[in-house]
């Protein structure tokens, strides 16, 4: 071996040893100053500067670039290096290039041709330099320059194994940027072929690109399953001796048995023919039986080897779910290591037992090893493990032992890590909810949620145990006595005042008989904690205390002196001061009647998904099993509705006390009056991540400029305008918090792409606190169109990602030039577009009572020229308009007959075009 | 920045920094204790900030870890696999579902190749040898993917390389 170290370049190593002896910043800099100087006069100099020199200085400026300093010169002699004969000078040149530019540089272009002539060499260790470095770089403009090839040199019999294997992995990388580049046809077999080849490096590089490939485009791929199979039966079988240069630890080829098991994760099932699919099994038993065999060593590589080609085994045994042997065998095997000491097997065994808890064959085998994993929860020492751990209980859970776990993980989260804390909180109200058989149960496992860990209790989870106390009348009576119990602990939670605020609102009355709790007693008892808690919880109380007259009119005094109370009649919150107000007046002026009908109980919500499991399934996508057992173990009834929208809660008017939802709209006119006045500011709703929300496109038919989206994140506005077929249109992106939002990246989406071009400018990545940030996007109308894209923009905020999807308001009509014409012409137009193929009609209901004021002002906001007169109806609307696409101006008429009697309109549009005729007409109907 | 995304509709959750799909390995790191960093090679495209951005997340996350703890650490959508050698850290980032171990001893072997070809690697080494250290990346890694994982196979042609002049 020789002695590496300081052999080379002499003068490379004097100015990293003085880099590395300066004793500040500033001498640093002013030490690479100075090299920088002496570099930039040699470059420049009349002396012709040898290879030898060419290469030293350009490894110093990528020194001085990888110590972060910017580097704008010597990128010519890096490019000059490229031809040198010698390798060690076209390796500091390829290095170079491949450190410093990114994939738009120019520099790419120059270098194409060297790289050309490289891969053309016959000298293999050229081609694999200029391979490595296509790889690395991987731009749009390799990928056309060797696209075809690459693919040669990998199929050829005359290439190098060594060359294989990068021309292998350099296809890979030009894959991924274009995947045209690809050949099909003959090639399809000769690439799947080299999972057969002797050499097992080549086989290892080549099963990363058929991988890809096979993600692309399964079915043409299909063949390299018997061949994976094959090769991998080969290597599971084989002794460590057999392998011998691939043997690591001894454990023969343990990176390409994983790679092989996780190609054939592609397919499920991976194969038909039973040949095959025996062969795999037996694979599989193997790799099982192997783990049970003694270590061959002690060292942790041995077993780290041998086991990841186990876990990924297992994982394609779960891929496959449909083997019950080898699931209940995995578990067994997985269970052994839950008690290994190695920390990284504890932790993955958790991990991917997860999973098998969700296959209806390994269910109950992994619900054996429930005390084992309580204690992880409890012991472990990684909070990454025990983090693992609650979400094995909680795939683990059912019926049977849902209240156990339900148990430990309450009893954990009085000390559980804070990070945690919030994710276990839902988890808890997700299992007491969905198994519980028994409902004073849920009620008894929410308010103990509150109780330990209040502060963690998200308003979803309150939200919801009022929904189902109110659903269900069985336990209204006691979940008021429970709320009244904990109530009296001298110190409870905010949450727990809401909840208890909101439940003895509506039932009090069914413990008022106890003179422990009665009507004054539950009063007092709640009215003692209203100067402790946040203007939010005093709104809810007020509504409280206003449905407690209506129960017991008996306290109304009392109440009502509450009311008149400087702090909250005067109260400097205008939220507190109205409520305080209205219902002063209320308990004043109405009767008993009106009151009982107005504070009426509320009525049941409807039944959906539990809004906690969507927050849930957000916060952690992927990691949550579906629950696939939903289908086997027999519901508790009360979530089977399907999604809920918890989104574009902007403006819906929360008709009841909480914003729990929208009650069916079947109230008495009165009770709507107040539910009004009752509409809560106070309940912001929180944001989910990842919201899909749609914009109310429509209103911007009529108009360029607005607020196109909105949420307590941000605020997306518009402002575009149009000229012939032309569109300029600017996006006003604001963030409303506190903190940065990053990672903006907007996306456009459409069908039409040839009959509508749109270019978006770059933009700033990030968003600063209360920031707000432009970026335009110029449209050009090709032919008349029916799909306005769609744009997606996602961003993370507080470490959440979070995306958002709405359409821009970029309709056919944008592209309007009004016409003025005369009625004499008009109707020569109109008479003339009279063929079937030009017409569109649509009659349609009005949306509410005709108003023709204000349909007259949504139609000149539409784009096309209102004629006033024309039409021997004056109450019709005639419009004219020019449509401009670049293909071609299509001239087109519009009539919009209101009938006021029966509430309708026909509307019609007569075009040169029919579609066009078609997309305004859908446009425009319904709009009025 | 992509200007337009044709077909990516359906696709799934977001990736935090921009998407070529199927990649394995987004990045390969060694740094030392006090966050100097030994080696970056990415092999995703990230913008110099970025690059500087992770560079110190990594750090921050990795270093704080104890020793009894696991070797894998989630990042951002990813996950770090590392190891600690000495003073030195080499952290690989990977995708949340990929085959954790595997990678741990992936970095593991190309540890001891280093300690092969420099004769008893150590800091030092990396920071004089900078420019074989990516050659010996290279031979390793490729395109984000394993390539060659065979020591004596890569240890050949690393000396081979060696002699050429």
């Amino acid at each position: 071996m020789p002695a590496v170290r300081g052999d080379g370049m002499r003068g490379l190593a004097v100015f990293i040893s003085d880099i590395r002896n300066c004793k500040s910043k500033e001498a640093e800099i002013k030490r690479i100053n100075k090299e920088l100087a002496n570099i930039r006069s040699k470059f420049k100099g009349d002396k012709t500067l040898d290879g030898y020199q060419k290469k030293k200085y350009v490894c110093k400026l990528l020194f001085i670039f990888l110590l972060g300093h910017d580097i704008d010169f010597g990128h010519m002699e890096a490019v000059n290096l490229l031809s040198s004969n010698k390798y060690s000078e076209k390796q500091i040149g390829y290095l170079f290039i491949s450190v410093l530019v990114n994939t738009n540089s120019d520099l790419i272009k120059l270098i194409i041709q060297s790289i050309k002539n490289d891969l053309q060499s016959r000298n293999p260790i050229h081609v694999n330099l200029a391979l490595q470095c296509i790889a690395n770089i991987g731009s749009k403009d390799m990928a056309e320059a060797f696209g075809t090839e690459i693919p040669k040199l990998l199929v050829s019999g005359d290439t190098m194994d060594v060359v294989k294997q990068s021309a292998a992995l350099c296809l890979l990388r030009l894959f991924r940027k274009s995947p045209e580049i690809i050949p099909g046809g003959e090639w399809t077999s000769r690439i799947i072929h080299l999972l057969n080849d002797p050499h097992m490096g080549v086989v290892t590089a080549a099963t990363s690109l058929i991988d890809a490939l096979v993600k692309k485009n399964p079915d043409e791929y299909k063949g390299c399953v018997t061949l994976a199979v094959a090769r991998l039966s080969r290597i599971v079988t084989a002794s460590y001796t057999d392998l011998q240069d691939y043997t690591y630890y001894f454990v023969p080829a343990p990176w390409l048995s994983v790679k092989l098991l996780r190609l054939l994760q592609n397919y499920n099932p991976p194969s038909e023919e039973p040949g095959v699919k025996g062969r795999l099994t037996e694979c599989l038993e193997t790799i099982f039986n192997k783990a049970q065999e003694p270590p061959k060593s002690k060292k942790v590589q041995h077993s780290n080897a041998k086991n990841a080609v186990l876990f990924e085994a297992i994982s394609l045994i779960i891929h496959n779910d449909s083997e019950a042997n080898l699931l209940v065998r995995a578990c067994n095997q997985l269970g052994q290591f839950l008690s290994n000491r190695e920390t990284n097997l504890r932790y993955l065994a958790l991990e991917s037992m997860c999973h098998l808890a969700t296959s209806e064959f390994s269910h109950e085998a992994v619900k054996k090893h429930q005390e084992v994993v309580i204690l992880s929860m409890k012991m472990e020492k990684d909070v990454s493990v025990r983090q693992q751990a609650v979400d094995l209980l909680y795939a683990m859970c059912d019926k049977t032992n849902a209240e156990e776990i339900v148990q430990e993980m309450l009893a954990y989260l009085e000390t559980a890590d804070y990070s945690i804390r919030e994710e276990m909180v839902l988890k808890v109200a997700i299992l007491a909810e969905k198994y519980a058989t028994d409902f004073t149960w849920y009620v008894d496992v929410i308010l103990n949620l509150i109780r330990i860990a209040g502060d963690y209790v998200s308003e979803e989870v309150w939200y919801r145990v009022i929904q189902i106390v109110i659903n269900r009348e069985e336990v209204q009576a006691y979940a008021a006595k429970t709320v009244f119990e904990a109530l009296q602990a001298p110190t409870c939670h905010e949450n727990m005042v809401k909840v208890g605020g909101y439940i003895l609102g509506e039932f009090g009355n069914l413990i008022a008989g106890d003179t422990k709790s009665s009507p004054q007693v539950q009063f007092e008892l709640l009215h003692s904690k209203y100067h402790l808690c946040s203007a939010a919880t005093r709104a809810l109380l007020l509504s409280t205390y206003i449905k407690l007259v209506n129960l017991f009119p008996e306290i109304k005094n009392r109440v009502q002196e509450v009311f008149r109370a400087d702090s909250n009649l005067r109260s400097a919150d205008v939220e507190l001061q109205q409520r305080a107000s209205e219902y002063l007046q209320l308990s004043i002026v109405a009767s008993s009647d009106v009151l009982a009908t107005v504070l009426e109980e509320m009525p049941a919500f409807p039944e959906r998904e539990s809004s906690i499991l969507a927050v849930l399934k957000k916060k952690k996508p992927g990691r949550i099993p579906d629950d696939v057992r939903e289908s086997k173990s027999p519901q508790p009834s009360i979530i089977p509705a399907p999604t809920m929208n918890s989104t574009n809660n902007t403006n819906n008017s929360s008709a009841d006390l909480l914003g729990l939802s929208t009650p069916p709209g079947s109230n008495s006119t009165t009770g709507n009056g107040l539910l009004d006045v009752l509409g809560d500011l106070y309940t912001t709703p929180k944001i989910s991540p990842t919201t899909v929300q749609q914009n109310n496109i429509k209103k911007f038919l009529f108009k360029n400029n607005g607020v196109l989206f909105e949420n307590d994140l941000i605020q997306i506005g518009v402002k575009s305008e149009f000229r012939q077929n032309l569109g300029r249109i600017g996006l006003f992106y604001g963030n409303k918090t506190q903190f940065p939002i990053q990672n903006v990246h907007p996306e456009l989406h459409w069908t039409d792409l040839h009959k509508l071009n749109v270019q978006m400018k770059p933009m700033e990545p990030v968003l600063e606190a209360g920031a707000q940030i432009q970026q335009m996007l110029t449209a050009e109308c090709i032919e008349d169109f029916t799909d306005a894209p769609t744009m997606s923009v996602s961003f993370i905020y507080n470490n959440v990602p979070q995306k958002i999807t709405m359409k821009l308001p970029l309709t056919l009509n944008k592209f309007f030039e009004p016409t003025e014409m005369n009625g004499e012409s008009f109707f020569a137009r109109w008479k003339n577009l009279g063929g079937e193929q030009q017409r569109a009609q649509k009659i349609f209901k009005a949306q509410g009572a005709i108003d023709l004021a204000a349909t007259r002002t949504k139609l000149a906001g539409f784009g096309m020229q209102l004629l006033d007169g024309i039409d021997p109806n004056p109450d019709n609307f005639v419009c004219a308009g020019i449509v401009h696409t670049r293909m071609q101006q299509v001239g087109c008429l519009m009539r919009l007959e209101p009938n006021k009697q029966a509430q309708m309109f026909r509307l019609t549009v007569r075009s040169s075009k029919e579609s066009a005729s078609q997309e305004i007409c859908n446009l425009l109907a319904d709009q009025f | 920045m992509t200007t337009k995304a044709w077909k990516t509709e359906g696709s799934p959750m977001p990736d935090i920094v921009i998407i070529p799909s199927f990649i394995t390995i987004r990045f390969i790191l060694i740094q030392n204790r006090a966050g100097k960093t030994r080696l970056a090679k990415w092999y995703m495209n990230f913008d110099d900030d970025e690059k500087q951005k992770l560079i110190e997340e990594v750090h921050a996350v990795v270093t704080v870890r104890d020793a009894k703890h696991t070797n894998f650490v989630e990042f951002r959508n990813f996950k770090i696999v590392y190891r600690r050698y000495a003073g030195l850290y080499f952290c690989i980032c990977v995708d949340v579902n990929d085959n954790n171990l595997c990678y741990l001893e992936a970095i593991h072997n190309f540890v001891e190749v280093l300690n092969e070809y420099f004769h008893n690697v150590c800091e030092l080494d990396l920071v004089f040898n900078f420019f074989k250290v990516y050659t010996v990346v290279d031979e390793m890694f490729l395109a984000g993917e394993i390539r060659e994982t065979s020591q004596t196979k890569v240890l050949k042609q690393l000396l081979m390389l060696n002699s050429l002049e």
